[in-house]
């Protein structure tokens, strides 16, 4: 798929807790349909940086634009309706609604919102397609854990966002889950979906993004294609140590 | 001058009953509404122990303690500590306990009112004493000086020892001092204990110069739950900055404007705090 | 689901029509406990439209209840103004109340808002008294009306209507469903696009609301309005207790809690006039520890575990 104009704007984004700077003058930007892979060790800031965007936190510095409208000052629901919409790092479904609910909760928000027989239709042609039809009217603690991460991504694309945010959403599968899952996100990017996926897992790296963005200590070491940053010097330092 | 004298020995006993409050919440992660009316039973007792065989409220304070632990560790053991395990999450655990220890409240007021269903009157160190120039009860000093005793051996304990730097732990995070080996519902139960003695003591050294009565609990409940707001949850120091405020404040309302409004200027503050700063008067603010 | 959704529309109706009768075959004594429990139903229903979902223990019943009595109190015996037309005005001063309420409160922690609510009663009490006693005057307040225990029975049966056809159409709103979400997960909610603070605040304006309305109905039951009476911290738990009895997950939930406790509270008072307080701290406790979902929740799981 070609990648289009950047519509997420990133520039000297910054966030301290107290004395801690966990994301440190960041700039990047993210194209339309492009899947964008934000890597680093552990504490680097990538989940920080995911939160700073989704408005569960708020930007100490910097602009935050998607499509030209600032996001940097919005909470986190005006943000979902500007058209992101993310998973969470430990998955988070909601437990006490059925699995068709979920996805409506998803949908029934949105900056385009469904309700009642249409977001129905549209939940359903959804988990049909995330291989969850046969369970939509189940509970959901009769899910099994890639079921429950499915119906998570399920509700976050149900709000037909402009920019998916995946934090993780690979950790804590097995392989042949992985396999599975690696699958799924790599449909999405076939159907022209702009993703941006903080991974710890280097294989979903390299066959799903088309750029990078690597950060150490809250700052971004290198920025580029898979192959391009996973040979930087300097990324090769961060991940093994200052040695 | 005069308010502002027994504006502070005012607040420092009520920094004592946050405090109580304080080790509950902040460490067993119990909001405890029936707190109040363990104040009304430290009250209670040194009443009904003055009046019976005339035991100093000194005395009794000293006796109230150890039962009012033991009796602090049995709720938290046999009906706090399964609705924690039974719980999912904090918010189901916050709805249960605040529901269950309403009910104890209510309970131990009737209760209560069975044994003395009119005000504890009775009159102990009602003599005059010169502060500073200013003239204040004896026992309201009295209270203030055993309130500023225990208050600091407990916070030297907290700050200062083993045990209780275990205790902070649990109220700093349950989760990772179950990982570092402290056997969180031990310490949690011991903190719940803990803190309903100090509210006990509190109670007995407060029934010397306010008159209490079988249901005046839940607005003692109410003062503390907001100086603990107001000082920032497992903040001691914030506590005490805060239950001097109020103190203050109360006094002076009740001094200049009106007795009756009181509570009214303790929700004046309490909004002000919920607006301006609801992380606590030193807590940061998460941005 | 539709076929349900008709069945419990004709139950309602038949209900709602066996409880017009009432007034026709029961007068004196068995007519005031039905209206009381007809206050009681409207109150308790429209409690949990707010804090069944959202798992919010709101405790200012009292304070509402009380604002619709004494501004019906103080307007008909202070300035002379109709019934009906403070009555009219009084749910709408609660809901502004609720609105500054909410705006302070819920955008925090929930324990803060418990908090707040829990002394709403007294603190308002005392004010007003204090008002009344240092500008007003402290006369008594008089609701001279000629309505009739029936009338006033029947007012509430309107009310208790409203709230559960309230209940029903924000049950099959995005707005009862943006409640659910924020009950199962709040930060999820605002992640899906929901205004969670405007979601709750609205729904506790619409508790406010009916609170005041019911007060401002029995007003003129108590003839003589006093800020101690109407103003009572004790409705408002027990307005919670009826409610979690009969289950918050239900819209008719409420209503099986109170006809019960409403006649087992009247016993109560008769033969045990000291033990009130006692006997609502049991009822606490054993909700919490035995029902914890109430009476529907364990007819609904009896159910289940028979159909297995």
């Amino acid at each position: 798929m070609m990648q289009g104009e950047p519509i997420l704007k990133i520039s000297n984004l910054s966030k301290r807790f107290g004395g801690l700077v966990a994301v440190d003058d960041l700039t990047f930007n993210v194209r339309e349909h492009e899947v964008m892979g934000i890597i680093g060790p552990n504490g680097s800031g990538k989940s920080t940086t995911l939160n700073l965007i989704s408005g569960a936190l708020r930007a100490s510095d910097g602009m935050i634009v998607l499509e030209g409208q600032d996001l940097t000052v919005l909470p986190p629901h005006k943000i979902a309706r500007a058209g992101v919409a993310r998973t969470f790092q430990l998955v988070r479904i909601l437990p006490k609604l059925s699995v068709i609910e979920n996805v409506i909760a998803g949908a029934a928000f949105a900056s385009k919102p469904r309700w009642g027989g249409e977001a129905e239709l549209f939940a359903s042609a959804l988990l049909e397609r995330l291989e969850l039809g046969d369970k939509k009217h189940l509970g959901v603690d009769s899910l099994t854990y890639i079921d429950q991460k499915r119906l998570e991504l399920a509700r976050a694309l149900a709000s037909e966002p402009e920019i998916l945010l995946l934090d993780e959403w690979l950790a804590g599968l097995n392989p042949s889950e992985l396999q599975i899952g690696i699958e799924l996100i790599s449909r999405l990017r076939n159907e022209g979906r702009t993703i941006i996926l903080v991974e710890h897992v280097m294989d979903a790296i390299r066959s799903l993004c088309d750029r990078c963005v690597v950060m150490n200590s809250g700052k971004k070491i290198a920025e580029g294609t898979p192959a391009e940053v996973l040979s930087d010097p300097e990324v090769v330092r961060a991940y093994l140590g200052d040695g | 001058m005069d308010i502002l004298i027994s504006g502070l020995l005012l607040g420092g006993t009520y920094a004592l009953m946050a405090m109580g409050l304080n080790l509950q919440y902040g460490v067993a992660r119990i909001m405890n509404l029936a707190n109040g009316e363990m104040l009304v039973l430290g009250g209670l007792s040194a009443f009904w122990l003055f009046t019976a065989s005339a035991v100093s409220p000194l005395l009794t304070a000293i006796i109230i303690a150890p039962l009012s632990f033991i009796g602090n560790w049995l709720i938290y053991r046999y009906l706090l500590l399964p609705l924690v395990r039974r719980s999912k999450n904090q918010g189901q655990l916050e709805v249960d306990s605040i529901l269950a220890t309403f009910g104890m409240s209510f309970a131990l007021v009737g209760v209560m009112v069975s044994i003395h269903g009119e005000y504890f009157t009775y009159s102990y160190l009602a003599d005059p004493l010169s502060v500073f120039g200013s003239t204040v009860a004896l026992n309201r000093a009295v209270a203030f000086v055993a309130a500023v005793a225990i208050g600091g051996a407990l916070y030297f304990w907290l700050n200062r020892t083993y045990a209780g730097t275990a205790v902070r732990a649990v109220s700093v995070s349950a989760e990772a001092s179950g990982l570092v080996g402290i056997n969180v519902d031990r310490i949690s139960a011991f903190a719940f204990a803990l803190g309903g003695a100090v509210t006990a003591i509190g109670g007995t050294l407060i029934s010397t110069f306010i008159t209490l009565d079988a249901s005046i609990g839940v607005l003692f409940t109410m003062k503390a739950l907001i100086i603990i707001i107001m000082g920032g949850v497992g903040d001691i120091r914030g506590a005490i900055i805060a239950a001097l405020i109020l103190g203050l404040v109360e006094t002076a309302v009740a001094t200049i404007v009106d007795p009756g409004l009181t509570l009214a200027s303790a929700y004046v503050i309490f909004l002000a705090v919920l607006l301006f700063r609801p992380q606590g008067l030193f807590g940061r603010r998460t941005t | 689901m539709k076929l349900a959704e008709v069945r419990n529309l004709a139950v309602g109706i038949v209900v709602a029509l066996l409880a017009i009768a009432v007034p026709l075959v029961s007068d004196g004594y068995w007519l005031s406990i039905a209206t009381t429990a007809m206050m009681y139903i409207a109150l308790s229903t429209s409690w949990a439209l707010f804090s069944g979902p959202t798992h919010l223990i709101a405790l200012s019943t009292g304070a509402f209840f009380g604002i619709g009595g004494y501004l019906v109190g103080t307007g008909m015996s202070d300035y002379e103004l109709d019934f009906w037309l403070m009555a009219a005005v009084a749910p709408f001063v609660a809901m502004f109340l609720a609105l500054l309420i909410g705006l302070a409160t819920l955008r925090l922690s929930g324990v803060y808002f418990v908090i707040f609510t829990l002394g709403l009663a007294e603190m308002i009490r005392n004010l007003v008294s204090w008002i009344q006693n240092n500008f007003l005057g402290s006369r008594g307040l008089y609701v001279l009306t000629d309505f009739t225990d029936a009338h006033i029975y029947w007012m509430l049966l309107a009310v208790a209507i409203v709230v559960f056809l309230t209940g029903w159409w924000i049950n099959r709103s995005r707005l009862g469903f943006a409640l659910r979400i924020i009950g199962n997960d709040e930060e999820v909610a605002k992640h899906v696009g929901i205004d969670t603070a405007w979601s709750k605040v609205t729904l506790f304006m619409t508790t406010g609301f009916f609170a005041a309305l019911v007060g401002a109905i029995v007003a003129p039951r108590y003839s003589y309005i006093e800020p101690n009476v109407v103003f009572s911290p004790q409705l408002s738990f027990l307005v919670v207790i009826m409610a979690l009895l009969g289950g918050v997950h239900r819209l008719w939930g409420p209503l099986v809690g109170v006809i019960p406790f409403t006649l087992m509270w009247e016993a109560i008072t008769i033969f045990f006039p000291s033990s009130t307080t006692l006997f609502l701290g049991i009822s606490f406790l054993l909700i919490v520890y035995l029902i914890p979902n109430g009476f529907v929740g364990m007819f609904e799981s009896g159910l289940a575990r028979l159909r297995r």
